[in-house]
């Protein structure tokens, strides 16, 4: 069938206005939008850019904007969207255009850092494994889907109004390493949360959860951030 | 622009960035990626990483050795498999202390599960030894390994695509890149580079791989005078999302999932009586293609069903979360209450770049090494895979080896100085692109690669035979000579993706060119490597490695290098 493919192009080597072109495409209904940007550059006008790469929704390359939404271009099919037919492509909003549908991912990927990303442990590791109970990592499981797409943060009001909120993305690896049982820096983890730019400037507007491609519960996942902080808190109360 | 590293990494998988940690601490090092660190292909590694800790039921390390030996048809290099099968469970505590998230058991010890090939007490029955975290295992490690990357300050070159190696007197000392932002190249000037660049599974129609899994370092390393090894030997995974040959993990078999023909028989319970649907990939990939060809595929077509109905809501939810989702998003089931459609799908590639058990490339039958040059991860063949990989061994081979690859660039750079650029080392690198950039010719790349894509698929897939590899030879050598005519349309220095794709499709012809002539050469059949004209597997002659070195002049010349055998014999193959 006939898709009519309204893309957003911007090349700052030929204007600093951003355009839209409009192509047509023979698509199948189970195709992905990937594909129909594919067929676009392989068939009709090969200097279209995008950036892609399993083309399954894996490595988190594809966030874009199809319709007015967050999506990942591979994980979407034809088929998926009633708008008869028509589709409007555009680069993920908040970050800055490098060329068409690619964006500047560099600022997103400074907050993930700033989290301190990885485990501290002030125990020695046993000879075999940690010992880990299943249900806490159970617990923080769900935030191992993140694929690092940017879609969460890129959706985030706060994130719009604040630059130094460090958005859904980098909150959800804060609660990752925070939940993990055998992370021992916990309590400095929480002090660098604990404040606006950090897990309250969350407002639980739900935008980040509705519009992962992984279907991660981000909001409750800053909520429990929050719950910590709480509990620490008292913690502290109760000990002094 | 000039950069000077002790060591340059190219690729920033999970190979790659287990070197880099290892040489991080005291090393000057850069990890150079053609796509974003955590876009590598490692990352959609579902079902699980081999180690035999027995933390489910009695294993151990020579068990899991003798299954990759029969696994790898008997063509694996003893010396190496062994390292990797007792090297296995230090890898995995590395790992967990690292901080990856595996699934664990009731009392908290990393949960595995059952994978193809794996068994007990040499064949008995499948065994637990895959250590995993859900269907996402890949992921998580890397995830975990570039973090640790980041924490120990190691230099990434993101979104840079690797050109050239500089190679002056046999050496290697460095590296040429263009950079997709700004269009412009770079010379990166070592005294030591690891190539760690993946996989090619793009050379094939219907493959699991990435779109960057175009093979560029093997391609590159081939024309610099390291020899391929065992190119004939590729990997259909059995069950690939029909059509879309997107992965559905061998996890899914191991959890329980079973395989049914169009009559709903478990027809690998006759292929395989013993451990049925777990039974190696070559053997459950060419089960299948007999059964559609013997009438059984469903609705007379090319595929067949992976039944998961029976494993519950709860295990596919959890344990198999993601391939659950992919079923549900591409093939539109729910297999929950319906089975899903599979075929098989190119999937890893036994061949690749010459190299020994400590990363070296080496150039001759002999080993004598490339200096400066080292390989490591699936673009590597050391050999521990020989004619057919085991599930859940591509991320251990890729841990053990980059580290191991790790450890010997540390010693060797600490006994060489930096080598003297060659005069203007950008040169050939700036010519390739000018050449394509100002083509006038009648050809573009999109057409190319699809006719690349469907003769390979077509003649050199899971069966094979004279008549149809020397068409696909035919074919790939006419394409080759029209890639000479080929022009590109974007003139753009900024993510010029269409330059992008021309550059890689020349890799891909070259890989495809080595595929054929070894699947041509190769009169027996092993592991994935299928003659329909050559049905047996023929120790006599061909208990040797498949070797082509690069010849500008007369195309790839083969040689031969013998298999080292240590504890296992060669003997008939069966499950």
């Amino acid at each position: 069938m006939k898709c009519t493919f309204i893309v957003y192009r911007f090349d700052p080597a030929v204007g600093k206005e951003p355009r839209y072109q409009e192509y047509m495409v023979e698509a199948e209904p189970t195709d992905k939008i990937l594909d129909c940007l594919n067929k676009i550059r392989w068939e009709q006008d090969p200097t279209l850019s995008y950036r892609y790469s399993c083309a399954h929704g894996i490595c988190g390359s594809d966030a874009l904007m199809i319709n007015g939404r967050i999506e990942l271009a591979c994980q979407k099919l034809v088929r998926d969207f009633k708008t008869a037919n028509n589709f409007v492509i555009e680069p993920l909003p908040l970050f800055k255009v490098i060329k068409d549908l690619v964006v500047d991912m560099n600022p997103f990927f400074e907050k993930h850092r700033t989290v301190r990303p990885y485990l501290i442990s002030d125990e020695d590791p046993p000879e075999k494994e940690w010992l880990q109970d299943p249900e806490n990592q159970k617990f923080f499981e769900p935030a191992l889907a993140c694929i690092m797409c940017g879609s969460c943060t890129a959706a985030c009001p706060i994130n719009r109004s604040n630059d130094k909120y460090l958005g859904p993305a980098a909150l959800l690896r804060g609660f990752r390493y925070v939940a993990d049982s055998r992370d021992t820096a916990t309590g400095s983890r929480l002090a660098q949360l604990d404040n606006e730019d950090g897990a309250w400037g969350c407002k639980s507007m739900w935008w980040c959860t509705d519009v992962c491609p992984k279907s991660i519960p981000l909001t409750k996942s800053i909520a429990q951030i929050k719950r910590l902080i709480k509990e620490e808190e008292k913690r502290k109360t109760a000990g002094s | 622009m000039k950069h000077q590293f002790d060591v340059i990494i190219v690729g920033a998988g999970l190979a790659g960035l287990r070197a880099a940690i290892e040489l991080g601490e005291d090393t000057s090092v850069a990890v150079l990626s053609k796509v974003f660190a955590t876009r590598s292909h490692s990352g959609a590694a579902q079902g699980g990483i081999g180690a035999a800790l027995g933390n489910e039921e009695e294993d151990n390390w020579e068990w899991h050795m003798f299954d990759t030996v029969k696994g790898s048809d008997y063509l694996g290099d003893q010396d190496a498999i062994e390292i990797l099968a007792r090297d296995a469970p230090r890898t995995i505590y590395e790992l967990e202390h690292l901080g990856v998230p595996f699934n664990r058991t009731p009392e908290g010890k990393i949960a595995q599960r059952a994978f193809g090939g794996h068994t007990r007490n040499f064949g008995e029955a499948p065994v637990k030894r895959a250590c995993f975290a859900a269907d996402r295992t890949g992921r998580v490690i890397l995830d975990t390994l570039w973090e640790k990357c980041l924490q120990g300050g190691i230099r990434f070159f993101d979104e840079f695509q690797l050109m050239s190696l500089i190679v002056s007197e046999g050496q290697c000392h460095g590296v040429i890149v263009y950079e997709l932002a700004s269009g412009k190249l770079h010379t990166l000037h070592s005294k030591a580079v690891l190539l760690a660049t993946g996989g090619y599974g793009k050379v094939y129609k219907t493959t699991s791989n990435a779109f960057a899994s175009t093979g560029d370092g093997l391609a590159i390393a081939f024309r610099a005078g390291a020899p391929l090894e065992d190119m004939e030997f590729v990997q259909f995974h059995p069950t690939g999302i029909y059509k879309l040959g997107i992965l559905i993990s061998e996890a899914a078999r191991g959890e329980g999932g079973v395989l049914r023909n169009n009559e709903g028989k478990r027809f690998m319970e006759l292929y395989a009586p013993v451990i049925k649907d777990l039974a190696p990939r070559d053997m459950v990939s060419r089960c299948i293609l007999e059964e559609v060809r013997a009438g059984r595929g469903i609705d007379g077509k090319d595929y067949v069903h992976l039944d998961l109905t029976h494993l519950g809501e709860e295990v596919l939810n959890t344990k198999l979360a993601e391939i659950t989702g992919f079923a549900r998003t591409y093939s539109g089931v729910e297999p929950i209450t319906e089975p899903i459609p599979v075929q098989p799908t190119c999937h890893y590639m036994m061949g690749g770049i010459a190299a020994d058990a400590d990363g070296k490339v080496i150039t001759d039958s002999e080993g004598t090494p490339f200096p400066g040059l080292y390989a490591a991860g699936e673009c590597a063949c050391v050999s521990v895979h020989g004619a057919n990989r085991l599930g859940c061994n591509s991320l251990l081979d890729t841990l053990v080896f980059g580290r191991r690859a790790g450890k010997e660039m540390r010693r060797y750079i600490h006994t060489v100085g930096f080598s003297p650029l060659p005069a203007n080392p950008e040169k050939e690198a700036a010519a390739k692109i000018a050449t394509l950039m100002e083509s006038n010719g009648n050809e573009t790349g999109g057409p190319i690669r699809k006719e690349l894509q469907e003769v390979m698929m077509d003649k050199v897939s899971v069966f094979r035979n004279r008549s149809g590899l020397t068409e696909a030879l035919e074919k790939v050598r006419e394409l080759k000579g029209r890639y000479q005519k080929i022009a590109i349309q974007d003139k753009g220095n900024c993510f010029n993706r269409d330059l992008l794709d021309a550059i890689e499709l020349d890799y891909m012809l070259d890989l495809a060119e080595v595929i054929t002539l070894g699947a041509l050469a190769r009169e027996e059949s092993r592991g994935a490597h299928s003659r329909e004209d050559f049905p047996d597997r023929d120790d006599q002659k061909w208990l040797v490695h498949t070797m082509f070195r690069y010849s500008k002049e007369e195309g790839p010349q083969v040689f031969f290098k013998p298999v080292t055998i240590t504890r296992f014999q060669p003997k008939e193959r069966k499950y």
